[in-house]
């Protein structure tokens, strides 16, 4: 099947750890160091308390489907969701590598890295049948 | 609770085209201003206040801004609105609106909305927006090809795991604006559509089918809110702003629930200013972006319990004259207008056509005497805001 293009994400000075990360296959989130809660995205300041003491951490890269949907009009269907990792946050990311049929909320997903056309890593998901 | 008079809807005006290939965008909003100034009996230079949101014409122009489409107008003002939130923009201008002339910053509001999204071949849900180069949010998602269908998609589809709620009851919603649509010949899609109709059009953004989407239109509309004794003096229906609330929703650090809307706050907000509770709405406009947001939105305003959307929905109950909450009566986005992708515009006007009795006979609620009208913009998976109005017949 052919893969549909991605665009590039643009890093910018608050971002350059997750991008880099990305690109040695390592998916990151931000903890506060202040509140001890997890979130995503990463921010400076946390989302929560507003501390500036907010540090990266390694996610385990599994997680489960809250919600998805499949763009069924473009050239190569293609599957948004929204995985909830095991750390606690939502995020927003594709089910890749398996059929969109397939796909159901509560279902395991573990992350791959996929290449956008910069050649930037791109964490996604796909089904966890291990 | 506040039900002093503040203000009035005095004047409402919906362009009739829905392709608008022979004019520009700036004359739509001038087109419509004029025909909502008519509409109330009043005049350009009784205009004192101007509102408006990121599809006005010369929204991009730097330097200038919404002073590109003043200045084409030719208006005078001693108050300036520029609240941009989207397709719930039109509904907060109104409550902006009364407040400013209750504060003595100006006493004739005028609020316009226009775009030509379809003259200019836009494919609004099914591709992603253009990147965002400072959104903190962007590359985070833009690689993952958002698209509006899809983030409200989403949402169907989480509603449905939790819920149970079926892709026939949200067809519903889609038959209910079909059976009003019939009746106004302005409206996009005037054919009477069956649930049977809504499953079996293609698959757009998993649950949502192409019937489950509004129309892309092009048009506009605008409003004339004005002080008490302005509207006193002219000879159209009172119609008073007596409740009003906004909240944007958004993701909260990744603690994403995709089941309730920003309508929770705006709802009880606008509920209890206006001293009423759903049961005493008579007629509802609320924003059918998609069939979704009709459903999650009227659970979140009170109308039902949470999750009882879906059975609230169906059996035509929300068709006027058959059901128990007429909403939509102009054909909604889904079947109507959806002018410049923004659709809290026609949904105030609606509901001032309701409360004058000036809807199409076939679809106007008797004695309606309430009305409520709720914008919802942004995309209810993501990030949005919501906003309500309660509207009363004096």
């Amino acid at each position: 099947m052919t893969e549909r293009t991605i665009d590039a994400p643009h890093p910018n000075p608050e971002t350059t750890r997750y991008w880099a990360a990305a690109n040695e296959r390592k998916l990151l989130l931000k903890r506060c160091e202040a509140c001890g809660q997890p979130h995503f995205y990463p921010r400076a300041l946390c989302p929560f308390c507003f501390s500036d003491r907010t540090a990266w951490q390694e996610s385990s890269g599994r997680g489960t489907i809250y919600s998805f949907s499949v763009m069924r009009r473009a050239a190569v269907p293609y599957v948004l969701s929204y995985v909830t990792l095991a750390e606690g946050p939502t995020i927003m990311t594709n089910i890749v590598d398996c059929d969109p049929d397939a796909v159901r909320i509560g279902q395991p997903v573990r992350v791959v890295f996929k290449t956008s056309d910069s050649g930037q890593l791109v964490p996604m998901f796909t089904l966890d049948r291990t | 609770m506040s039900r002093t008079s503040k203000a009035y809807i005095v004047g409402a005006f919906e362009h009739p085209t829905r392709k608008a290939d022979d004019k520009s965008l700036a004359q739509l909003h001038a087109e419509v201003a004029k025909g909502a100034l008519e509409d109330a009996g009043l005049t350009k230079d009784d205009v004192d206040g101007y509102f408006c949101a990121g599809d006005v014409a010369g929204w991009d122009a730097r330097g200038a801004g919404p002073f590109s489409i003043i200045d084409y107008m030719g208006l005078s003002l001693r108050y300036l609105d520029t609240t941009e939130s989207w397709g719930s923009a039109y509904v907060v201008h109104v409550a902006h609106a009364m407040e400013a002339i209750a504060a003595g910053k100006c006493t004739v509001a005028l609020i316009t909305l226009a775009g030509r999204p379809r003259a200019e071949g836009m494919a609004t849900g099914t591709v992603a927006a253009a990147e965002s180069l400072t959104a903190a949010e962007t590359q985070f998602e833009h690689p993952h090809a958002p698209t509006v269908a899809l983030l409200y998609g989403m949402c169907a589809m989480r509603h449905m795991h939790q819920y149970g709620t079926t892709s026939e009851q949200l067809a519903w919603i889609k038959v209910a604006a079909s059976h009003h649509a019939q009746h106004n010949p302005h409206a996009m899609l005037r054919d009477v559509v069956t649930v049977e109709e809504v499953l079996a059009s293609p698959m757009i953004a998993d649950p949502l089918h192409r019937l489950d989407c509004c129309v892309i239109s092009d048009g506009g509309g605008a409003l004339v809110v004005a002080a008490p004794e302005i509207a006193k003096s002219l000879k159209r229906p009172l119609v008073r702003v007596i409740g009003t609330g906004y909240a944007p929703k958004h993701q909260r650090g990744g603690r994403i629930d995709l089941t309730y809307s920003g309508a929770v706050w705006s709802g009880p907000a606008a509920f209890a200013e206006a001293g009423v509770t759903p049961t005493d709405v008579k007629y509802a406009s609320i924003y059918d972006s998609f069939t979704i947001t009709v459903l999650m939105t009227l659970e979140d305003l009170g109308f039902c319990a949470k999750g009882d959307g879906g059975k609230f929905v169906s059996d035509g109950n929300l068709i006027s004259g058959v059901g128990k909450l007429p909403f939509n009566t102009d054909g909604g986005g889904l079947c109507n207008n959806h002018p410049s992708n923004r659709g809290g515009m026609t949904k105030v006007i609606e509901a001032v056509r309701q409360l004058r009795g000036e809807a199409h006979p076939k679809v106007q609620v008797p004695n309606c005497d309430l009305a409520l009208a709720h914008g919802t913009g942004g995309a209810l998976g993501s990030r949005h805001g919501s906003a309500t109005l309660i509207l009363e017949r004096e």
